[in-house]
C-alpha cells in the first residue's frame, strides 16, 4: 500500500519580524518619482541560501504516513509545526521539496472559516461545508448529524450574528468534525469551548481515528498525543529530530525539553557524588520490574534503585528520596524504612536500596527526583543530588484509573485510586 | 482517489481549468453567498437593483437627451441609454466587487486552500444576476414604449454579454491582486471607473466620434458592447467589423494579462494578505 502522505525534503523560508506585507500605491509612485531609474529594486530570489532577514521555518523535512495512522506533530513553540500543516493544506507553497497526498485532506485549523454573520445557521452550514471541501450532496446527507451535534436545532434559521459565542463555536466545530476527509489535520483545536463540549470533541476524534482515518495532530499536550497517536514527528527549529513510534518520540521530546532521564551511572568512583564515606554509583527507575521509560503509566508501581558504595565502615547511613512536581512542590520525602540497616553501622561494600512508589498514587505530569544519603549521629548529608531524574506519569484513562472516562484537567498533587461505594436509597 | 502534489508552482501555466472544474460547486456557493447577503441586507431587494439603471437613465435622459439634445439615432434617448447602461453597470459592478474580493475574503484565503481565481470569478457571476434583472427591465421598458427587439438580438445580446464578461474577468483579476498589494487602489478605483464611463459611448453614440478615433475607442471593448447593444432595437446601429475585431482582440489581451498578473501574485497571497 502506498503512503497516504509523502513529504520529501521540504523547505520553507520565511522573513523575520514585522513583514510589510502590502504597500500603498501612492507611496510606491512617490518612491518611483524620487528614484526614476531604478523603480524596481528587484531582489534576486535564491531558493537555496538565506538573506540576513530570512530563516528556515522548515528545513529538509521528510517522512511518510500510511493510511489509517494517527500521527502527532510535537515540538516547542516555533519549531515549525503550524508551518508544516499550512504547507500540507496548500495555504502557502513550499520553497523547495514536495508533498504528495493521496486522498482528500481537511484541517481543523479553520474552524468557522467563512462564516457569514448575516446568514442563518442553515446557510452557514452549506457555506462553511463547501469552503472546507464538502460537496453539496455530502452536506445534505450529514446535515441532521451536524445540527444535532452542535445542538442548535432551535436556532437553525437565525442569523449567526445573534448566536452566543458558544453556539457559534459549536456549530463551527460540528461542521468541521463531519468533514470525513481521508486525512484530517488538527491544531490544538481542543482548547476551544467548555469542558463538556471538549469531551464531545475528543470523543469524535476517537471515532475518527477508530474508523481508520489518517490524522495529523499538532499539540503540546503529551497526554492527548500519547492517547490518540501511534506515531509522531518531532520538530525542532524547523528540522525533523525524529519520526517514529509515539512512545519513543515523546520520550525524546521530554528528554530534550526537560532533560528526562530514568537511569544514571557513575563509573569513575572518584567523580561520583558523595564523600569519603559513601559514594553514589547508580540510580535506576523501574516500572513494574522493567526498566522505566520516560513515561510511566499511572497504574504502575515505580521502583527507585539507589546503588552506592560504602568506603568506610562504622557509619549508620540512611538513604532517602524526595519527589517534586513541575510546579516545584515537594510531593513527598521518604527515608529508608528498612529497620535492619537503620540502626546498624555499615560494612564496606556495594549496597542497593530500593524505594517502592505505589501505582495509582502520583498525579499526571513530570517529576524530579532527589536522592540523599545522610547519617544522623552526628547529622551529616554525605550526598544530596537534586534533579537527578525526571520522569513523566501518564494517566491513559480506563476503569482501573482514577481518570476513568473523564478527559479534562484533573487538579491535585496526588491522584490516588480511592475506593468508592455509591448506593441508591428509596 | 485524488492525488495532489504540492510543490513550488510554475508561473507559466496561466490557469488550471481542470482544477476550477473540480471546484465548480465552491464557485457557485461563493456567488450564492454574495447574492444572498446582498439581497438580505436590503429590504427592498430587487427594487434596489433596478433603482440604479432607472435613476441613471432618468437623469441621463433629462440632461443629455432633453437639455443637451444629444442625438440618439432613431431610438428614444431613454431606450438608447438604458440598453448601453445595463451592460455598463454589469461591467463596473463586477470590477468593483472583483477588486475587493481578495481582501474581503482574506480570512478564508489564509486558512483554506482553493483556487483563488474563484473569488473574482464569482464576483462576475454575482453581477450576472443583477444583469438578468436589468435585462428584463430593459425588455419590459422597450415593449412599453413600443419597441420590439429584433431577432438578431438573440445573437447580439449573448455576444455582448460574453465580451463584457471576458473583459470584466480580465480586469477584475488584475485589480483583485493589485488591490492585495496596494491597499489604496480601492479608493481610487471608483474615480477611474467614472472616467471610463465617459470614454465609453454610453451617453453618446459612437457615430459622433471621428473614424480614426473610433479605432482607438474600440480598444476599450465596452465601446463595442454598448454600441452593439442598441442594434437590438434599431437597424440604424451596427458596428464595423474592424472595430469589433479590435475589441475582441483587446478583450482577450486584457484577459491574458489579468490571468498572468493574478497567477504571478497568487502564490504568495496567503503570506501577504
Amino acid at each position: 500500500m502506498k503512503p497516504i502522505i509523502e513529504v520529501r525534503n521540504l523547505y520553507k523560508k520565511y522573513r523575520i519580524g514585522v513583514k510589510q506585507s502590502y504597500y500603498s500605491l501612492r507611496d510606491s509612485l512617490a518612491e518611483m518619482a524620487k528614484n526614476p531609474f531604478f523603480p524596481f529594486k528587484r531582489k534576486k530570489i535564491d531558493k537555496d541560501s538565506l538573506a540576513s532577514d530570512e530563516f528556515w521555518a522548515l528545513k529538509n523535512v521528510s517522512f511518510k504516513i500510511n493510511p489509517g495512522e494517527a500521527v502527532g506533530v510535537i515540538g516547542l513553540n516555533g519549531a515549525g509545526k503550524t508551518t508544516l500543516l499550512k504547507l500540507l493544506c496548500q495555504i502557502t507553497p513550499p520553497t523547495r521539496g514536495e508533498i504528495i497526498i493521496r486522498g482528500k485532506i481537511a484541517s481543523l485549523l479553520e474552524v468557522g472559516t467563512g462564516f457569514h454573520p448575516e446568514l442563518t445557521g442553515r446557510e452557514n452550514i452549506y457555506l462553511n461545508g463547501s469552503i472546507l471541501g464538502m460537496s453539496q450532496k455530502e452536506i445534505k446527507k450529514r446535515f441532521d448529524e451536524i445540527v444535532n451535534f452542535a445542538e442548535i436545532e432551535k436556532f437553525l434559521d437565525t442569523p449567526v450574528k445573534r448566536y452566543s459565542s458558544g453556539m457559534y463555536m459549536r456549530l463551527a466545530f460540528s461542521v468541521a468534525a463531519h468533514l470525513e476527509p481521508d486525512i484530517l489535520l488538527i491544531d490544538e483545536v481542543l482548547s476551544v469551548g467548555d469542558v463538556t463540549f471538549q469531551k464531545k470533541c475528543l470523543g469524535k476524534m476517537e471515532d475518527i481515528t477508530g474508523k481508520g482515518r489518517t490524522v495529523l495532530f499538532v499539540s503540546h499536550n503529551m497526554q492527548i498525543v500519547l492517547r490518540y497517536c501511534q506515531k509522531a514527528v518531532l520538530l525542532d527549529k524547523g528540522e525533523m529530530m525524529k519520526f517514529g513510534l509515539i512512545q519513543e518520540v515523546v520520550n525524546d521530546y521530554l528528554y530534550y525539553k526537560q532533560k528526562v532521564a530514568t537511569f544514571r551511572k557513575w563509573t569513575d568512583l572518584g567523580r561520583a557524588p558523595g564523600d569519603d564515606i559513601v559514594r553514589l554509583t547508580e540510580v535506576r527507575l523501574w516500572e513494574n520490574n522493567h526498566h522505566a521509560k520516560e513515561t510511566i503509566d499511572i497504574r504502575s508501581m515505580i521502583r527507585v534503585d539507589i546503588e552506592y558504595r560504602v568506603l568506610k565502615k562504622g557509619v549508620t547511613l540512611v538513604p532517602s528520596i524526595q519527589l517534586s512536581n513541575e510546579q516545584g512542590i515537594i510531593v513527598f520525602s521518604s527515608n529508608d524504612t528498612d529497620n535492619l540497616w537503620n540502626w546498624k553501622s555499615r560494612e564496606e561494600g556495594r549496597y542497593v536500596s530500593s524505594a517502592f512508589i505505589p501505582g495509582n498514587f502520583l498525579s499526571e505530569g513530570s517529576y524530579l527526583l532527589r536522592v540523599v544519603i545522610a547519617s544522623y549521629k552526628p547529622p551529616k548529608k554525605h550526598l544530596s543530588e537534586k534533579d537527578l531524574m525526571t520522569f513523566y506519569v501518564v494517566d491513559p484513562g480506563g476503569i482501573d484509573t482514577s481518570r476513568g472516562n473523564y478527559i479534562g484537567r484533573i487538579d491535585g498533587v496526588v491522584r490516588p485510586f480511592l475506593k468508592w461505594i455509591t448506593k441508591k436509597y428509596q | 482517489m485524488t492525488k495532489i502534489i504540492i510543490r513550488q508552482k510554475s508561473a507559466w501555466k496561466l490557469v488550471d481549468l481542470r482544477e476550477i472544474w473540480r471546484y465548480r460547486e465552491l464557485l457557485y456557493i461563493f456567488a450564492w453567498r454574495d447574492i444572498k447577503v446582498r439581497y438580505k441586507q436590503t429590504i427592498l431587494g430587487i427594487l434596489w437593483v433596478i433603482f440604479q439603471p432607472i435613476m441613471t437613465t432618468f437623469i441621463f435622459t433629462f440632461f443629455f437627451g432633453n437639455l443637451a439634445k444629444i442625438q440618439s439615432g432613431g431610438l428614444p434617448y431613454s431606450l438608447f441609454s438604458l440598453s448601453g447602461l445595463i451592460f455598463w453597470l454589469f461591467f463596473s459592478g463586477s470590477l468593483q466587487h472583483a477588486s475587493d474580493s481578495m481582501v474581503v475574503n482574506e480570512s478564508i484565503i489564509k486558512k483554506v486552500y482553493f483556487p483563488k481565481i474563484l473569488l473574482p470569478l464569482s464576483s462576475v457571476i454575482t453581477g450576472l444576476v443583477d444583469f438578468s434583472i436589468n435585462l428584463f427591465l430593459l425588455l419590459v421598458y422597450a415593449l412599453m414604449i413600443g419597441y420590439f427587439p429584433r431577432l438578431i438580438g438573440l445573437i447580439i445580446l449573448p455576444f455582448c454579454l460574453l465580451l463584457t464578461s471576458v473583459t470584466a474577468v480580465g480586469l477584475g483579476l488584475f485589480l483583485s491582486s493589485f488591490n492585495v498589494k496596494y491597499r489604496d487602489v480601492r479608493y481610487i478605483l471608483p474615480f477611474f471607473i467614472q472616467l471610463l464611463l465617459f470614454l465609453t459611448p454610453v451617453i453618446y453614440p459612437l457615430g459622433i466620434v471621428s473614424e480614426k478615433n473610433r479605432m482607438i475607442m474600440a480598444l476599450n471593448p465596452m465601446s463595442s458592447v454598448v454600441e452593439l447593444s442598441r442594434s437590438v432595437f434599431s437597424e440604424s446601429y451596427g458596428l464595423f467589423p474592424e472595430l469589433l475585431l479590435i475589441s475582441i482582440v483587446s478583450s482577450f489581451i486584457i484577459l491574458f494579462f489579468g490571468l498572468a498578473y493574478f497567477r504571478k501574485t497568487e502564490r504568495f497571497f496567503a503570506d501577504i494578505v
